[in-house]
């Protein structure tokens, strides 16, 4: 057996790990630096931490309020998209009735088509019903649009698991409620977790949607705040200002996914392989 | 018993069937029919005006500019990124005993590869406008540091150098997930065929191309269908980073910029709507090659 040559190989792995981080790694230390160092020493250390930047950005440039709105308007949107999608993926694999075939394809299909498209309509149908810039609408439309993906991923599910403890429920006199609830829910957790995990992602990072539909500055995102940040701050060249923002928008993600990184990194692929 | 079922079932589908109806259905259906007017917001003023839209189309030359640029960002960017996962996720394999069991730190490696995956689109555009600031840049000031200030560019000022510096960033955001991915099927395979390929005497690069290859050759075109669509869209990006945005000169426009511009800054929604029609047949158009040519490599196998 030839023994493996491993330097060139831990050699090509580094660098790419050195390629993915430095940058992360420069925003977070240029963080606590002065306007100064960040434009004349951009690859030095700062010589003494400025925490104060972090209170800057997170007062003044309003990205604590960002971030506020992101947690409810994400929060809001995971809810409504698990509780609508578990029960349709739930009612369309273990209920036999006309039509369910036609209501699957429904659902699923609207996966396949680029938001774009939708774009211009669906900015007049929250206008028209009086929800543009609000947290409802955006939780609402935030919802819509992750239904069809939950729907597809938790029917796989539900038809994998088994029937026996639904049936003997049944037999004990629970309705269909208490069946989907106290029995049906528990058992599809493992599928519930891993969609969970990839819609928070996907809402967190939504970009497009909430610039359409969400011109209120008051109520911007994260996303939409960090953008228009990056320009306004441009402006005013608060650059230690921005980097204290992008690290704020950065790390809460980041530490997440070192301490949960298995079931996250788990459930984003199974969202693929599907 | 039975009407307990029917209520359930009406409880369980109606809210979100109606959502669907009024939030992704009817704005999808509108669209088709939106595009052959010229529309411009105004209630009760849309005049039907045919296919005189995409005619118009095929003479915009700042579309025509992002048609161009995504059909470029289509080649390279699931290419490299594909080509680079690959090569890491074997890396991954390859150290170890019988190119299975992984590297040492091989865990290590995965978590920090991932990073990028976890980011906004917003938050890694923001940071490499940084990366690429000509004077205070990463970039530009680590070529100078390390005497190759002769390299140093405005990245995304340079008409020929723009689009590159943003299909980097699109590739850069996307190897993680890849390796992650390519390395579970990777895994999946049964660990036999690679001692088998051993005891033949293959060697690295053989064992790449006849055993692991062919045998995650699904989780590649999963990937290609994934990326292909990320670089028909790439809007984020070029929004927020590009100067312009989406120039210099067109250099980094997109459809999806083209289209947002076109609707929600110049109020021509008929005309935008035919732009978002044109991207729903490109994207089509790419599933179902993806598909075509799934079929016929898994008969090759077979």
């Amino acid at each position: 057996m030839t023994r493996p040559v491993t330097f060139p190989v831990h050699l090509a792995m580094l660098a790419w790990a050195v390629v993915t981080s430095l940058p992360l790694l420069w925003a977070v230390v240029s963080s606590f630096k002065t306007d100064d160092e960040i434009l004349n020493h951009p690859w030095s250390v700062p010589a003494t931490p400025r925490f104060g930047n972090w209170a800057r950005a997170w007062t003044e440039a309003s990205i604590g309020r960002y971030f506020l709105n992101s947690l409810i308007v994400v929060g809001g949107g995971l809810l409504l998209t698990m509780f609508l999608g578990a029960l349709v993926a739930y009612a369309l694999a273990r209920y036999e009735f006309r039509g369910n075939r036609l209501l699957y394809y429904v659902f699923v299909a609207a996966m396949f088509f680029p938001v774009f498209l939708a774009l211009v309509p669906l900015f007049f149908v929250v206008q028209q019903l009086g929800l543009l810039g609000t947290y409802p609408g955006l939780i609402l439309v935030y919802a819509a649009y992750a239904v069809p993906f939950t729907v597809f991923f938790l029917h796989a599910f539900f038809r994998t698991l088994p029937t026996e403890v639904a049936e003997a429920a049944f037999l004990d006199g629970c309705s269909h409620a208490r069946v989907f609830f106290q029995v049906m829910l528990p058992l599809a957790r493992p599928g519930l977790v891993a969609v969970g995990i990839f819609n928070f992602l996907g809402l967190w990072n939504q970009y497009l949607l909430p610039l359409v539909l969400n011109p209120d500055p008051d109520r911007y995102v994260l996303a939409q705040g960090l953008a228009a940040l990056s320009v306004s701050q441009g402006y005013r060249s608060d650059w230690s200002g921005l980097f204290a923002g992008l690290t704020i928008a950065m790390v809460p993600v980041l530490i997440a996914y070192v301490a949960f990184q298995r079931q996250i990194r788990a459930g984003l692929t199974a969202g693929a392989v599907k | 018993m039975r009407h307990g079922r029917v209520r359930f079932l009406l409880g369980a589908l109606l809210p979100a069937l109606v959502l669907h109806v009024v939030f992704v259905l009817s704005p999808y259906a509108q669209a088709f029919y939106l595009s052959l007017t010229d529309w411009t917001g105004v209630a009760g003023s849309a005049h039907f005006v045919g296919a005189a839209n995409y005619a118009r189309l095929g003479g915009d030359a700042l579309f025509l500019d992002a048609v161009r640029n995504n059909a470029v960002m289509l080649l390279v960017v699931p290419l490299v990124t594909i080509g680079l996962g690959l090569f890491l996720a074997s890396m991954l394999h390859l150290g170890g005993r019988g190119g299975r069991r992984g590297i040492a730190g091989s865990g290590a490696y995965q978590i920090v590869y991932f990073f990028p995956q976890l980011l906004s689109l917003v938050v890694i555009a923001v940071l490499w406008g940084f990366v690429y600031n000509p004077n205070t840049g990463l970039l530009n000031s680590g070529l100078r540091a390390a005497g190759l200030g002769a390299l140093a560019r405005s990245w995304l000022a340079e008409p020929h150098l723009a689009l590159p510096a943003v299909m980097a960033v699109l590739i850069w955001s996307s190897v993680g997930f890849y390796v992650v991915l390519f390395s579970a099927a990777i895994d999946a395979i049964p660990k036999e065929l690679f001692e088998a390929a051993l005891i033949d005497g293959a060697g690295g690069w053989h064992t790449f191309r006849r055993v692991t290859l062919p045998l995650v050759r699904e989780s590649v075109q999963v990937a290609f269908v994934y990326l292909g669509i990320a670089a028909l869209d790439a809007f984020a990006v070029v929004q927020v980073m590009t100067v312009g945005p989406g120039g210099p000169d067109g250099a980094t426009e997109v459809i999806g910029l083209s289209l947002y511009r076109t609707a929600f800054t110049y109020g021509k929604f008929g005309y935008a709507s035919a732009m978002g029609v044109a991207l729903f047949f490109a994207t089509l158009t790419l599933a179902v090659l993806a598909l075509r040519g799934g079929r016929r490599e898994r008969l090759e196998l077979s």
